[in-house]
This record gives structure tokens, sequence and C-alpha cells, in this order.
């Protein structure tokens, strides 16, 4: 038997290589980041870069000293699970409307709903910020979870509307003859379906919310400030502060690199879910 | 999906607490910059809290840019956010005028009279003081000796540009990673246009003349930047364009800068052994002059200010006396050493001799703070104040985009003559659209 030109030993070896060749680059900056977290000030800056050196955990020390890590990262652990959650309650029913009983305008509907994330987020900073500061919800978790939900919402609703649409009609339409209500329907039928859907768009929506550092540093400051917060408090216009930097940027990105460690599974189904039919 | 009891519990208690917030009577919001010396007070604030048990105070440590824009969104809106706030000298003034922020009076112990009156008036507007200085600094010259003396050439205390730039071609060695000078190219305000805005005053060169018009095609400006370009070429880094004070400084530690004209808080950098592979051959002198030495170094310094929407003004004035005063500065010479003091603000600090016997910057950084005035920086009698700025508020914006022009004309991406005039024509519009002329 003859193997196809896209299994040749050849081809499997350049592909392999060009694999590992964008994983590389695509890591790289995280390498370089926790490298520098465990350098000395003066050997963080050096030219060219040290890759052999006597790791310290003087910048760990130092960030924990300095900054209440604890208090950052409930708050980021507050805001991105609450939002996440609260995105979900709305984004489900949502595109379950959209997925079984669509419009003549659902298309128009799911298109505008994306194209609220094409506007800068600071092109609503001013009338957010005035509207937070009116509720005196300045500062704290709530505004930060509203904000963080509503961002979120039309990556939420688009995920799950195609996730949804995947699930044939008629098994809905049998649970209906078979006297189910809405509720049992969503409940003991797209529930279960569309699980890997929700379970991944959960997670990226957790991630986007972990990471959000927009509106964290504009709306939250002594109270509310999450992990982003601290991550941008370590930058310095004069003085030398990237290995402390990457140390403080280090401990903020290691919960979600641990949840997305354990969760990628999931997170990869969900995510290439309906890609190939 | 099974929701337990637990889950329920738990998504209860996030809901909680992420809508409860509680707030303390007497918790003061200090909004700050993350360098050496805010981090410093930050750390000792334990003592002010001992000795002020009814208040505690609640840090908020930002970046520069960030920190600018949530103060001036919270001033402008009046959020009450931050109770105690870290401003600049460009910011002081303006607010102060506009009553965003309270005027401070202190008691006798505060030694107001020994503040340095360069500072002192910076921080005022209509002779009331607004903010009190933290730390205070102007730009000097920073040199390594070594070089210089290798190269059979000698520094005065106050040199002019034409020797500078001798001297940055005779020790220019970049085969060995040496290049003869470092100087700010990033575009910014507060970055390339800090050090061009005191190029162009000493060349004669001024912003605005007194009919509020931008002078950037004058001749002055053409040829300080013109200089400026030719000298960074020939004798700076690589990558010039995209340097400003902390890219510096590590070229500077690394020993790749031969000379170095910055802020005078890089000198306390410099000469650390710990950071610095150079920091015993560094030397210092003031700022070169061309034309003239007025405006030839800068003044700047980070102060605190009260905002007027904050609620707990009393205990804010208490923690501001507190922090600027001389029992503090003396307290971070006792537990972090003199060397680690924040200077430029009191004549105290450079009388005395503990201080003296850490810094050898400190003849050069007082003498450099003292010669600046803001009230008279330009050759030519100029509408505004400030030195390396204008403080008025259409100056940030001018800035960033005439900045940008620099930084282009230093990158080789067009003339000295087309940035100056896309700056100019930039200017201009802004000007006219704020209501200085028609």
């Amino acid at each position: 038997m003859q193997s196809s030109p896209n299994s040749s030993p050849q081809k499997l070896i350049i592909r392999t290589i060009a694999a590992w060749l964008v994983a590389l680059i695509l890591f790289f900056p995280l390498l370089f980041l926790a490298f520098t977290a465990f350098k000395t000030e003066g050997q963080a800056i050096a030219v060219p870069s040290l890759w052999v050196f006597t790791p310290t955990l003087e910048n760990f020390v130092e960030v924990q000293e300095r900054s209440n890590y604890m208090h950052f990262a409930w708050n980021s652990i507050v805001t991105s699970v609450v939002s996440t959650i609260l995105g979900l309650l709305i984004a489900a029913p949502a595109a379950y409307s959209m997925a079984f009983s669509p419009t003549k305008r659902t298309k128009d509907i799911l298109m505008w709903m994306l194209s609220t994330k094409m506007m800068p987020a600071v092109g609503a900073l001013v009338p957010i910020y005035v509207m937070a500061q009116w509720a005196h919800l300045l500062d704290t978790k709530f505004i930060l979870i509203i904000v963080f939900t509503m961002s979120n919402l039309p990556i939420m609703v688009w995920m799950l509307y195609t996730h949804f649409k995947d699930i044939p009609h008629e098994i809905l339409e049998a649970s209906r003859m078979d006297g189910a209500t809405l509720w049992d329907e969503f409940r003991h039928v797209l529930l279960p379906l569309g699980m890997g859907g929700l379970a991944s768009t959960g997670l990226l929506c957790l991630v986007l919310a972990w990471n959000e550092a927009f509106w964290a540093l504009n709306l939250g400051s002594a109270n509310a400030g999450t992990l982003a917060t601290l991550v941008a408090s370590y930058s310095s216009p004069e003085g030398l502060f990237w290995a402390k930097l990457s140390a403080a940027s280090l401990m903020a990105i290691a919960p979600i690199i641990v949840f997305g460690w354990f969760s990628q599974k999931q997170l990869v189904q969900g995510m290439t879910f309906g890609a190939v039919k | 999906m099974k929701f337990n009891r637990l889950t329920t519990a738990m998504l209860g208690g996030l809901l909680l607490s992420a809508t409860v917030t509680t707030h303390a009577a007497t918790e003061l919001v200090v909004a700050t910059v993350n360098n050496g010396h805010m981090i410093e007070m930050q750390k000792l604030g334990k003592h002010f809290e001992e000795a002020n048990p009814d208040i505690k105070l609640k840090w908020v440590t930002l970046e520069e840019g960030v920190l600018r824009q949530r103060v001036t969104t919270d001033v402008a809106t009046k959020g009450g956010q931050f109770d105690v706030m870290t401003i600049g000298m460009y910011e002081t003034p303006i607010w102060g005028k506009k009553g965003w922020i309270k005027e401070l009076k202190f008691d006798d112990s505060y030694k107001i009279d020994d503040l340095l009156p360069a500072i002192r008036d910076g921080l005022s507007a209509d002779g009331k003081l607004y903010a009190a200085p933290f730390y205070g600094e102007s730009s000097m010259l920073m040199y390594r000796s070594d070089l210089v003396k290798e190269a059979g050439m000698e520094m005065p205390s106050n040199p002019t540009w034409d020797h500078v730039a001798e001297v940055a071609a005779k020790i220019h060695n970049p085969e060995k990673g040496i290049y003869g000078i470092c100087l700010r190219g990033k575009p910014g305000w507060g970055d390339n246009m800090a050090f061009l805005t005191t190029l162009a005053n000493t060349y004669g060169g001024q912003w605005f003349n007194m009919e509020w018009k931008p002078q950037l095609e004058s001749q002055p400006w053409k040829d300080a930047i013109t200089f400026y370009v030719d000298l960074l070429t020939k004798y700076g880094p690589p990558g010039s364009a995209s340097n400003s004070f902390n890219e510096i400084l590590a070229l500077f530690n690394e020993g790749k800068c031969g000379m170095w004209v910055d802020a005078t808080i890089a000198a306390s950098f410099i000469s650390d052994p710990k950071q610095s592979k150079v920091a015993d051959k560094v030397a210092f002198a003031q700022a070169p002059t061309k034309v003239t030495p007025k405006g030839a170094n800068w003044l700047w310094a980070w102060a605190l200010a009260i905002p007027e929407s904050s609620t707990k003004a009393a205990e804010a004035q208490k923690f501001i006396q507190w922090a600027t005063s001389t029992d503090y500065i003396n307290l971070v010479g006792k537990e972090e050493g003199w060397g680690s003091v924040p200077t430029g603000t009191r004549q105290s600090t450079y009388d005395n001799a503990d201080f003296k016997a850490a810094a050898k910057f400190a003849d050069a950084e007082l003498a450099a703070i003292k010669s600046a005035n803001p009230n008279d920086s330009t050759l030519e009698k100029s509408p505004y104040t400030g030195v390396q700025f204008a403080t008025i508020p259409e100056f940030q914006a001018i800035g960033v985009n005439v900045g940008q022009q620099m930084s282009s004309a230093l990158a080789g991406k067009e003339s000295v003559e087309e940035a100056l005039k896309t700056g100019q024509e930039a200017a201009e519009r802004e000007m006219r659209k704020a209501g200085y002329y028609k």
C-alpha cells in the first residue's frame, strides 16, 4: 500500500518541527518572564540576557512584603467567578432562544452584539465611570462584576449559540412531545447536551475576566483592585523594576495557569466542538 | 450539573463579598507612583499609624501614566476615591487655580521656609501652596570620569553643549560597546520633550511667544533639534528613538554610556554599586548650556495634595505634614540610610553632614535645583511658567504630539524641518481650538 503524500515521514517531521517552533515562539515571552522573576534587578537588565544565573527569590519576598497578594487574588477570584456565572445565566437563555426559535432579525442581533466589542473600551470609560460614581459603586467588586459580565456577554452568547445550533432540533421536539416543560427541556435535554459548550464558554470568560486590566485599573483602586492592578503597580517611570514586575506577573498568572492546565481538555474540546463536521 | 449545598453556600459567599464593602471611618486612601522614595514612604507609614492610631493608611500604587489619568478623572468628576494624591509640578498650579485641590496650611513646626524656593514656587498658584513636595529633582550631566580622563579631556562644572559634543566624539567607541552620549528619544511630554524643552530653552527658544503663538519653527528650535539629532546619530546608542529614563539607566549601569543628561534622581542609582557596574567612576556637572543658561535644566517635584472631594481633609493634611517633614527625612536616614532619603525638597537635607557624606551628588543636585526658575526659563519673555513644560492644560496634548515628531526625526523617518513644521501645525491647531487666539 502506498502512503499518501500527507503522511510521508519527511512531511510529518517538518510539520512536527514547525509545530514545536510555533509553540516555542508563543511560549517564549512566558519563559522569559519566568526567568526574569528569579533574577536580581541588575541581572534582569543585562545585555545580552543572562540564561545561566543563580536564581533568587528576593523579588517574590519583596512583592509579598509590599503588597497584600491575597487581597488582590481574592478580588480576582470573586470578580472573575461571579461575572462568569452571571454571564452564563444571561447568555444561555439568550443563545437558546436564538438557536431554537430564530427570527428574521436573529443574525442582525448577533452581529450587533458582536459589534459592541469592536469599540475600544476607552470609548466607554467616561460614561461608565460617571455612572459608577453616581451610583457610589467606584472601587467596589460589584461594578467590576457588572462590567466584566457585560464585556464578555457578546462572546458568551456567540459561543453558546454556535454550540446550541449543533444540537438537533428533533431531540428538543421529542421531549416536548413527551410533555416536557420549557424548564424540563432546558434542564434535562439541553444542559446535558450542551455541557461541553457551557464549560468551554465559562472557562474562556473566566480567563478573560481574570486577565482584564483596563476596567480593573480604572474602576478599582484600594478595595477592589484585582491581580492585574497589582502587576501594573510594579511598573516604574524612574528606577529598575523588571525583576519585581516579572515576579508580580508570575504570581498573578500562576493560579489561572494551574486552573487552565487542569481544564485544558475541556477547554480544547469545547472550543473545537463543531469545528470539524 | 448538580448544585449541592456546599456549592450554593460558596456562590452565596462570593456574591455577598462582592457586594458588601466596609469602610473604616478614618481610612486614608493614598495614591502614589511606584518609585523608590514612594515605596519607602509606604514601608514607613506604620510609624505614622502608630503615632495616629485613629488613622489607617490604604495605598494605591499606580504606574505614572495610569496615576495621572486616574487622579485627573477623579478630581475632574469629584469622584472622591483618593484622600491624598501624588501629583507633579505640572498639574499642581493648574488644579489649584481650578479649585480641584485644597490649599495646604501648615503650622510652624512644619518649617515651611526650609522648602527650596524654586520647588515651593512651582507647587503654588497665586501665592498659595497646593501640594507639599515629597521629592524634587532637576536635570544634570552625569558622566564617566574615567573615560573623559582617558580621552585627555576635562569636564567643567558648567559645561557647554559644544564641549559636550567634543567629549562625546572623543569617548565614543562602539566597538567596545561605549557610546559617547545617551539622551532621551522616546516620545512623550514627560519623556523626550522634557529634555528637548531644556535644550531648546538654552538655545534661546520658547514654546509660546507673548501672544501664545507656538514657536517651534523658530531658529533656536531648529538649531537645537538639528544638534540633538546629529549628536545622537553620531555618538548615541542604536535605537535612541525608543530610549527614555529607564532604558538609559540600564545602559549607563552596564557601562555603555559615556555621558547622560537626565533627572538628578538618576545620580543615586548610577552611584549605587548594587545596581551599577560603574558606580565608582561616575561624576556630575550642571546641565550643559548654549546661548543662555536660562531653562537649561528642568525642575520637577512629586508632591502630595488633597483633592477637594476628600471628606477627610484634616487627617489627610496631618499625613502630608508628616510625610514631607524634616522628621520624616531624618526617619528615613535613620532607618534606611542617608543615601536613601528623598532629596530636592528642603535646604536642611543638604546642610546635613550625614547626607553629604552619603551622597556625592548632593552639591551638584542642589545647585541644579536652585538654578532652575519656572518663572523665568526662556531667553525671550514667555507668557507661561514651567521650565520643561508650560503650565497650561493644553500642553500635555501638544507635548505628546510634538514628542512623536521629534522621535520620528531622530529615527530618520522625516527631516528636522518637517518634524518641526508638523509639530507647529498641531500646536497651532490646539491653541486655536482652546481660544488663545483666532
